[in-house]
């Protein structure tokens, strides 16, 4: 390969991006490869051309996590972790604090709309086998960004102090008491205190604010650099590498940016016009996104009438509710978040799309769908009479969904796919 | 390797050698590394404070009415005390076959209070307030006929639904598996309650 210089010769293309220019841009990149490293994971990045709807959710993931990131930071200097000091520090963000009712309410919707924004990206690679072979890692290393998601947003609950938090807390770490044998002494260990206390808050305060994050920081580069260095699926599951150009680029990508960016912006636009009116007009979100229980501060001698997680949670409590045992019902919940990450291997389509599988698998993703919509539903209502016969069955459809896709995921009849990606040029 | 040439013992590398220095670093740093893991994992049990806080609790039971409930603290649970009625504590037989465990062989409470009435006084029922399914509080409906008409009085769970009688003892179909717990306790007075703490000395 060549390039041309000004004066029309040919000349070496130098070994690195940056090397052969001056000034300070040459000087920078050759002490730092940024030149070369935006070419490698932007500019000379080659996606597939097709992305759809579906592929707005990983970046909009990124978005959400910087939102999180810079809110949480303001949120901690003026929020005091402690039995006496925490309930009365988040009011005093809320009523005192110049625009702290702004960012207490961004960070608040901000994990809601994280688990929004996680759980369609998740769906998407249901939809299109983006966890099949060569993605399996890439998809194990996006549910250790779920399983870390979970533990931040649970523990962020904990932080306003409020009868909610409180008992959360309390139904949350007596699970951990369930395991057999060590199960008691482990959950005074997780407490610090015979109760939830202090001791708790203030650990989970610092797992909140630094240990948590910093995790799920290194998982999600994790999860780029495995997604960089495998490419990404598309709507058809054709693998685009498969098919280069004279060039040596692949004939169905385009690159990474400026096209994708632009695309990606218009989509943060749509996002942030959603947040802002949830954060505006309906912060809490009619007792969803925050419960009212929590504007009382944290009672130990008082359980809220009704007891049920944020809503990102409930499909699993649902899951729990449903069997009547508690070690059970909590080895249910933990096998119903556990299950996604067994998928690229219980599933043995030889197709990756939906677009080209056959109505078994598409039927058992609607169902599934369907399921973890109403779980989630059930699992804000009270456990009680057909809520929980009810719970029973989409539990049951949720479970066959995981134990059955060897089957039919085996069995469907499949499509014949097409040797390059389907396109129509806008 | 040509570097190496004067070198006494020649080029030759000892790869055993190399193998076994490897692994013995490993190892001892393996090792090393659990050690100095065990002041942070221990870090987390309760502290000085919280153990001293969780000293036996004194409740003074003279002035509690028949059939009335009265709550103290210990550890940070809410402790019920009870003051049966003979009626109350007659509503307690009679319904073992509707109980997950009704001689309280898998729940946890001290000797003295294995027994039907789940007390070493029939007339008051001391018991720790949480729920054994996952910690909520049980709220009293102690009314027989108050949840269902064959309903013979006890406790129930606003939170999942867990249903107990007037010992304490959990009925089959609540999610709870297991009676409600009795802490240790004793009467060191006529009418004088101590909780956490009985004859083999406090908790």
């Amino acid at each position: 390969m060549a390039v041309k210089t000004a004066s029309g010769a040919a000349a070496p293309m130098p070994a690195s991006g940056g090397a052969a220019k001056s000034g300070l841009w040459g000087w920078l990149n050759k002490r730092l490869p940024v030149e070369e490293f935006l070419a490698k994971e932007a500019t000379e990045y080659y996606a597939p051309k097709n992305f759809n709807f579906w592929y707005y959710f990983g970046s909009l993931a990124a978005v959400v996590l910087v939102l999180q990131l810079v809110t949480g930071i303001f949120l901690t200097m003026f929020y005091k972790p402690g039995e006496t000091t925490a309930f009365d520090s988040v009011q005093f963000i809320m009523r005192e604090v110049d625009w702290g009712w702004l960012i207490r309410y961004l960070h608040s919707s901000g994990a809601s709309f994280f688990f929004i924004v996680v759980y369609l990206h998740m769906f998407r690679a249901f939809l299109y086998g983006s966890y099949k072979a060569p993605r399996e890692l890439l998809w194990l290393l996006g549910m250790l960004v779920y399983l870390a998601l979970m533990a931040e947003a649970f523990m962020g609950y904990v932080l306003p102090w409020g009868n909610m938090s409180f008992w959360g807390a309390q139904v949350i770490v007596n699970l951990f008491g369930t395991i057999p044998g060590i199960g008691p002494d482990l959950v005074l260990w997780i407490r610090g205190d015979y109760g939830i206390a202090d001791a708790t808050l203030n650990r989970f305060f610092s797992l909140h604010v630094a240990a948590v994050p910093l995790a799920l920081l290194l998982l999600v580069m994790l999860h780029l650099v495995a997604l960089h260095q495998v490419g990404s699926n598309n709507p058809d599951g054709i693998e685009i590498k498969e098919k280069l150009g004279a060039d040596g680029k692949p004939l169905d990508g385009i690159p990474f940016h400026p096209y994708y960016t632009v695309k990606d912006f218009v989509g943060i636009g749509v996002f942030l016009v959603l947040l802002a009116i949830v954060v505006f007009f309906v912060p809490t979100f009619g007792g969803v996104f925050l419960e009212a229980p929590n504007w009382e501060p944290a009672n130990p001698m008082s359980t809220p009438e009704h007891i049920a997680p944020v809503w990102y949670f409930t499909p699993f409590y649902a899951i729990l509710r449903a069997v009547p045992d508690q070690r059970m019902g909590a080895l249910l919940m933990l096998i119903a978040v556990m299950a996604f990450l067994f998928v690229p291997w219980l599933d043995r389509s030889r197709v990756k799309s939906m677009r080209y599988r056959g109505w078994m698998s598409r039927t058992a993703l609607a169902i599934f769908a369907v399921s973890f919509v109403a779980l989630g539903y059930l699992g804000m209502q009270p456990a009680e009479g057909l809520y929980v016969l009810l719970a029973r069955i989409f539990a049951a459809l949720y479970f066959a969904f995981f134990f059955l896709m060897p089957l039919y995921s085996w069995l469907d009849p499949v499509k014949p796919v097409p040797e390059r990606v389907v396109y129509h040029a806008h | 390797m040509a570097d190496h040439a004067g070198v006494a013992g020649g080029d030759e590398v000892d790869l055993s050698r190399r193998k076994f220095l490897t692994r013995a670093t490993i190892a001892t740093g393996a090792v090393g590394t659990v050690f100095a893991a065990i002041p942070f994992v221990e870090s987390w049990a309760p502290s000085e404070r919280a153990r001293a806080a969780g000293v036996p609790t004194e409740l003074d039971l003279s002035k509690l009415e028949a059939g009335q409930m009265t709550t103290t603290v210990w550890r940070r649970s809410p402790i019920y005390v009870v003051r049966r009625t003979p009626d109350m504590v007659a509503r307690i037989a009679g319904h073992d076959a509707d109980l997950k465990d009704p001689n309280s062989d898998q729940s946890d409470q001290p000797a003295y209070a294995k027994n039907p009435l789940r007390s070493r006084n029939p007339e008051f029922l001391v018991l720790i307030g949480t729920c054994t399914h996952l910690g909520c509080l049980p709220k009293q409906r102690f009314a027989a006929g108050e949840l269902y008409p064959s309903w013979p009085g006890g406790f129930f769970c606003p939170c999942h639904g867990s249903r107990f009688d007037l010992a304490g003892r959990v009925f089959d179909g609540s999610p709870a598996s297991l009676n409600l717990r009795v802490p240790p306790y004793s009467y060191p007075k006529e009418h004088l309650l101590l909780v956490g703490a009985d004859e083999k000395g406090a908790v």
